[in-house]
């Protein structure tokens, strides 16, 4: 089972956060820090599994068995934490599955597609993983799934449609330093220079 | 004002940034959450970032609860608040907003609203029950959407007591048109069956559907609770194992649309998650094992496009081989599967081929051998993950061999490594490798030292411990233990005069005992006492560290050694405000001022004599009332103390915390007195470091696997082929071409360096090293077998007598210092009677810190010439029995018993009874009660008139424990004469009647030889001896006893008798204590022989006794309960 799926960027900011076993809000912010704390610590030709510090261990699941899967796109993490019947390639796959996804809804997704819309993130998530459990693993199924609630958004416009506007205006603007365009298998990530934070 | 703050902050972004950001201001016009982001990106510290959320929480706050708030405006306010949420900020009081929205939203607000739910609140959330009409009425809606939205809330979380108001909704959408409405269904019906599996019980059946449903996704969907169910209770569905195998066979010959496909390999998830049900179901059950193979050996060779999902695939394919029944075929191709993970070069796939041959190394250590130029490179990994899996790979394939290189390796590691997690488990195997298959003192010490001062304060207390006990109770060479201990006390003498300062405070305790207990094998004590004077000088040195440095110079201290030194360290410390360290420092003055009663407190090298204390105390009994007739104020036991003590705040008696429970609870309760009884090493000889070492994490992890793997399975099948060519020390470069036909094929991608550059040659040297052994010893070591062999810091098999002895020495403040104090103290009082006022005063001071029976063990060390009240008390038990004369053949009877052994003369024997008889030989028997023991006294009558020879008598029991008093085995009985045999029983494990069946062989003069089978029969109430404790005593041990029954007895004489005359009979006839009688309510203590004790509350009702009995040893209550039950029935 899938314990908590954590994005965050390169300097710890929670991008989107989804535990699917309760921790207390203070608790959360623990595991969060620790768990940005080890995986920003790690270089990129070392593997994508890590067994994590001794707080992640002691609160997510109480026992050995727990491990963090994650990998790093650009300026984000995509951290998986699971227990042992998960399998660690299969959910590596399965980080790379989200990605692509989040890739193709939003058009070459950022870091700030991320920032604003992040509720957008969850819904796509809803999709993947369910209650801890993997529901969806085709792309394409997944993209489906969420047009469909998209054109019900679409069909009532107004406020929500105007950020996604303005953020694709600023992702296509061009600014000072290019964004660093990284390739990491079938995926392009943009990176804007925001500032730090 | 606030809108100007708000409109500076507004503006500041847009002036401070560069133009990049011009792009986001014409976003913060048309989002407030926008405006949020940015206003965040902007802060420099965390400090700027509180005051801005706080002051976003408030704006959200007024809006949401403003009853002009729109639904649209409330979603968009919800969003802000999970951000904020997100950032760690708390938003409760959106929470019932989020559900209203949920509620009376429409579409996209419903789904923020049941997003902001699933978010905020956790399953027992009270708000929660307001959300459970919205769900169902989201579960009838015709509008699909909803339907999702509902079932994806539902499974994230739910009230367990609401579920069964909503169940029937959710199973009505398993049989949902939409696949993907029954896909979600089936996983919310899991979710179900994790928090409340009584609740799905019914629904058994739908799950089958769901299996067999026509879309694979809702198959794949309800794979997720067969694997929990089976993981459950895998007897309960081996029916369905071929249908997995039959699932598996589709997938994998792409049956499933391409749909499923992922980077062109059929539904990868789904394969993973069937194998490892698949694995599950096999383990140790080869007919299921058998449906298998095939479908494993299609899924091994389909697995060939070299992508990250079919290494996902070929690893649990792997581990599936090696979890069921084996086959050779399929372990061979798995074995080159994991060769092919460890040759990796992705580093992904090494460190899984690393943990697949750390899992199937214990069957098969070849495999690690065929990798070991791999597994030395992943050594030196720049990965710590790799190295510490690495690791624990070389960890199980340790043995007397290797075990230097493996311990340096890990030594290494640790050195560099800085997860505490990881040190502290590592240490606890190097401990464990270290203590198992040391090479030589040397060694082993100077590894203890490096696991110390590396383990620091953070390893666990059990390994020092099992250290300094292995140091005391020694091996069986007394020449062998001088030196390890003179070897010891050099090597920490050295690191003294090194920097002690960077020693953790942990080792600094283990060196200061050693020193204590065995630098007098050294000559130089002066030496080692300015040592750890110098040690008591350092600011580092936290006090517990002092108090053990300052017991180890007291145990020196004598023979004039340092005497410039102590005196200095007294007065320093005389007067430290640490009341611990000023009574250790008073002990000091004082036992270096007395050295004969220092030779009696401490004497040497008397680690080993178990401790024995009276901790019934009955001998201080006239001390106690002549301190009471003083004045003085009446003992209060330690739970009420401390009570008082925390209420008050007083003094911090931490470091005495726990030594007093300890000493009540596990000293053994016996009368006489080990004149060593007070040596502070003995206090270490514990149990407890050892049952926590078995328990520990550091023991091999065999897991069911091993046994499905016998050795007659395939390795026997390898073994021919290799044993015989290998050598102890198998270098890399020959290994291939040794292994035979098989290994050789799996071992064709193996590197084989011909060539050796310099670097190559020192890994190939490491590796003979790390491997040496392996070949030879194969797998018998590593199934532990050989261990006795190779064991060589193995610990003494320990004698019944001291095992209760235990004490946590590490964690506590040495146990015996406040005795040693209270020695002082008694010493004082009873026998002196010289001492000048002031140290009376000032040890009194000092004394009233530590608890009353601990005190009172010091004293009685002191006393323990003159007390022996076992034997009159012992007596007493015995003439309180029924009276035996009553024997028909009380002539012959009379006789007998005049051959009982002298030792004897106080007790009163039980009735002698005949065992069996022939023309020759009469055997009869008796038993007595002896304090710790019942004596079992066999005579063999001989009526012949030749002398018969060559008697052999043996006994044993299911519950008891044998032994013969030595010396009294007979072997010979003279004509009309009576020879003696004498045994000794003590209780293995309580039973209503006891019996010992015995067998004796013997040979008349020129006769073929004859035996003779009996048996004697006693009852458990042989064994049951009086507790004698106090009401307080009683009360703390009817709290530590886990094992209890309860029972109401009716009596007899229908509630006409007093509670006093019944529990009386039960003394009588079961030799109890009574320890008070309260009214209608009586407490009473008995012990199985010396150290297991049974506690006994009585209440008398109606005409019949509640009777509720509780002890530390199982099945002793029940057995009591019985005997209590014929004795109130007999009566």
């Amino acid at each position: 089972m899938i314990k908590a799926i954590l994005i965050f960027n390169n300097h710890g900011k929670p991008r989107m956060i989804r535990f699917y076993q309760y921790f207390a809000e203070d608790l959360q912010q623990q595991i969060i820090r620790e768990t940005f704390h080890l995986v920003s610590k790690r270089d990129d030709n070392v593997c994508n599994f890590l067994e994590g510090g001794r707080r992640v261990r002691l609160f997510l699941i109480g026992g050995s068995d727990y491990k963090l899967i994650y990998r790093h796109y650009a300026t984000l993490y995509f951290v998986f934490c699971v227990d042992s019947s998960e399998s660690e390639l299969g959910i590596l796959d399965l980080i790379q599955v989200f990605v692509e996804t989040l890739d193709k809804c939003f058009e070459n997704v950022c870091e700030l597609d991320l920032i604003f819309h992040m509720d957008k993130v969850h819904y796509i998530l809803q999709e993947v993983v369910m209650g801890g459990m993997v529901l969806e693993t085709n792309m394409n199924e997944i993209v489906a799934q969420v047009e469909v609630q998209t054109r019900m958004e679409k069909s009532e416009g107004g406020l929500s449609a105007a950020p996604a506007r303005a953020v694709s205006a600023v992702k296509n603007m061009n600014l000072p330093d290019m964004p660093r365009n990284i390739n990491i298998g079938d995926l392009n990530i943009k990176v804007s220079s925001l500032s730090p934070f | 004002m606030s809108d100007v703050v708000e409109k500076t902050l507004t503006a500041l972004p847009s002036l401070l940034s560069l133009d990049s950001l011009s792009g986001s201001t014409t976003l913060s016009s048309t989002s407030k959450l926008g405006n949020l982001i940015r206003g965040i990106t902007e802060l420099t510290s965390k400090h700027e970032e509180e005051k801005l959320i706080q002051r976003e929480l408030t704006s959200i706050k007024e809006q949401v609860s403003s009853p002009n708030t729109s639904t649209r405006q409330m979603k968009e306010l919800m969003v802000r608040a999970i951000y904020c949420e997100m950032l760690g900020y708390e938003a409760s009081f959106s929470y019932i907003h989020a559900i209203k929205l949920a509620q009376q939203g429409t579409g996209l607000e419903k789904r923020v609203g049941y997003l902001a739910v699933s978010l905020f609140l956790n399953e027992s959330h009270e708000l929660l029950l307001l959300l459970v009409n919205t769900v169902l009425k989201d579960l009838q809606s015709t509008n699909l959407i909803e339907v999702c939205m509902a079932l994806t809330v539902v499974s994230q979380m739910f009230p367990k007591d609401m579920i069964p108001a909503i169940l029937p909704l959710v199973e009505e959408k398993l049989n949902h048109p939409k696949e993907i409405i029954r896909r979600k269904a089936v996983l919310a019906l899991y979710k179900f069956y994790l928090i409340a599996p009584n609740q799905v019980q019914h629904i058994h059946n739908k799950f089958r559907k769901a299996l067999c449903d026509k879309d694979p996704g809702v198959m794949a969907a309800s794979l997720h609770i067969y694997f929990q169910m089976i993981q459950e209770n895998p007897e309960g569905y081996k029916d369905l194992t071929s249908s997995f195998v039959t699932i598996l066979k589709q997938v994998v010959g792409g049956k499933l649309p391409m749909d499923f496909n992922y980077h062109s390999v059929p539904a990868p998830w789904m394969q993973i998650q069937l194998l490892r049900i698949l694995a599950i179901l096999g383990r140790n059950d080869q007919s299921s094992s058998e449906i298998m193979y095939e479908v494993l050996d299609e899924s091994l060779r389909r697995a060939e496009i070299n992508h990250n999902i079919t290494y996902a695939i070929l690893y649990e394919c792997v581990k599936c081989i090696y979890t069921i029944h084996p086959k050779s075929e399929l372990l061979e191709k798995a074995a080159k599967c994991i060769g092919n993970f460890v040759l990796s070069l992705k580093i992904n796939l090494k460190y899984l081929g690393l943990k697949a041959l750390t899992y199937v190394v214990q069957q098969d250590p070849k495999l690690a051998l065929q990798h070991q130029m791999t597994i030395i490179e992943c050594l030196d990994h720049s990965d710590l993950l790799i190295k510490r899996e690495t690791l624990e790979l070389l960890f199980r394939i340790t043995n007397a061999q290797n075990v230097s290189v493996i311990v340096e390796k890990m030594l290494e590691f640790l050195r560099v490594n800085k997860d505490d997690y990881t040190t502290i488990d590592l240490v606890g195997k190097v401990a464990e490798l270290a203590e198992k298959y040391a090479p030589d003192n040397e060694w082993f010490i100077e590894t203890m030292s490096t696991v110390f001062s590396v383990g620091g304060d953070k390893m666990q207390p059990d390994i020092p411990n099992s250290f300094l006990k292995l140091l005391s109770e020694g091996f069986d060479s007394v020449e062998e233990d001088r030196k390890l201990r003179l070897f010891a006390v050099d090597s920490y003498v050295s690191l003294l005069q090194g920097e002690p300062g960077k020693l953790p405070q942990r080792f600094l305790q283990v060196i200061s005992w050693v020193l204590g207990e065995y630098s007098y094998l050294r000559e130089e004590l002066d030496a080692v006492l300015r040592l750890l004077a110098n040690l008591l000088d350092m600011r580092s040195t936290s006090s517990e560290t002092k108090s053990w440095v300052l017991m180890a110079m007291t145990k020196l201290c004598g023979g004039g050694a340092g005497v410039s030194v102590i005196r200095e360290v007294c007065e320093t410390y005389g007067s430290s405000l640490d009341t611990v360290l000023r009574q250790r420092a008073q002990e000091l003055q004082h036992l270096s001022q007395d050295c004969e009663l220092r030779a009696r407190v401490l004497p040497r090298g008397a680690g080993l004599e178990p401790l024995e204390v009276d901790s019934s105390l009955s001998f201080l009994d006239g001390f106690v009332s002549e301190a009471l007739a003083a004045g003085a104020a009446p003992y209060k036991p330690p739970h009420q103390r401390q009570e008082e003590l925390a209420q008050t705040k007083a003094l911090s008696l931490e470091p005495y915390g726990l030594s007093l429970p300890i000493s009540m609870s596990s000293c053994s309760i016996a009368d006489r007195q080990s004149p060593t009884l007070l040596s502070v090493s003995s206090g270490l000889s514990g149990e407890s470091p050892d049952l926590s070492h078995k328990g520990g994490t550091t023991t091999l992890k065999l897991d069911g696997v091993k046994r499905v793997w016998g050795r007659e399975g395939y390795l026997s099948q390898r073994e021919p082929v290799e044993e015989p060519v290998h050598v102890e020390v198998p270098s890399p470069v020959v290994s291939p071409s040794q292994r035979g036909g098989e290994a050789d094929r799996s071992h064709s991608q193996t590197p084989t360096p011909t060539a050796t550059p310099q670097p190559e040659q020192e890994k190939q040297q490491l590796a003979s090293s790390l491997f040496v052994g392996l070949a030879s010893q194969s797998s018998v070591c590593l199934m532990g077998k050989s261990e006795s062999t190779t064991q060589r810091f193995r610990r003494k098999a320990r004698g019944p007598v001291s095992s209760p002895a235990a004490s946590e020495q590490i964690s506590n403040s040495p146990v015996s210092t406040p005795s040693t104090a209270n020695h002082l103290l008694g010493n004082n009082f009873l026998d002196s009677n010289i001492t000048s006022d002031l140290s009376v005063s000032s040890l009194e001071s000092t004394s009233q810190l530590s608890r009353g029976p601990a005190a009172a063990n010091g004293i009685c060390e002191v006393e323990l010439t003159e007390s022996s009240p076992a034997l009159p008390r012992d007596n007493a038990v015995a003439a309180a029995a029924p009276a035996p004369h009553q024997d028909p053949d009380t002539l012959k009877d009379a006789c007998l018993r005049s051959h009982l052994p002298a030792e004897f003369s106080g007790l009163c024997p039980s009735d002698i009874t005949p065992l069996c008889t022939n023309q020759t030989l009469d055997f009869l028997a008796c038993h007595l009660q002896k304090e710790d023991s019942v004596s079992l006294v066999v005579f063999i009558y001989n009526s012949s008139d030749s002398d018969i020879q060559q008697i052999l008598l043996e006994l044993d029991s299911d519950e008891l424990e044998v032994s013969c008093v030595c010396g009294s085995a007979v072997q010979e009985a003279r004509s009309h004469s009576v020879a003696v045999c004498q045994y000794s029983l003590t209780v293995k494990r309580p039973s209503v009647h006891v019996e010992v069946v015995g067998m004796a062989s013997y040979r008349c003069p020129a006769e073929t030889p004859q035996s003779a089978r009996f048996s004697y029969k006693l009852p458990l109430t042989s064994f049951i001896r009086p507790l004698t404790v106090s009401t307080e005593e009683y009360g703390a041990m009817w709290l530590d006893f886990s094992h209890d029954t309860k029972q109401k007895l009716t009596l007899r004489s229908d509630g006409r008798e007093s509670l006093a005359d019944t529990l009386d009979v039960l003394k009588k006839k079961l030799n109890l204590h009574v320890v008070e009688i309260i009214g209608t309510e009586g407490i009473v203590a008995c012990r199985l022989l010396r150290d297991q004790p049974c506690l006994m509350h009585c209440r008398l009702h109606e005409g019949s006794l509640s009777v509720w009995l509780r002890s530390p040893v199982p099945d002793l209550p029940d057995c009591l309960m019985y005997h209590c039950q014929r004795a109130l029935q007999e009566h």
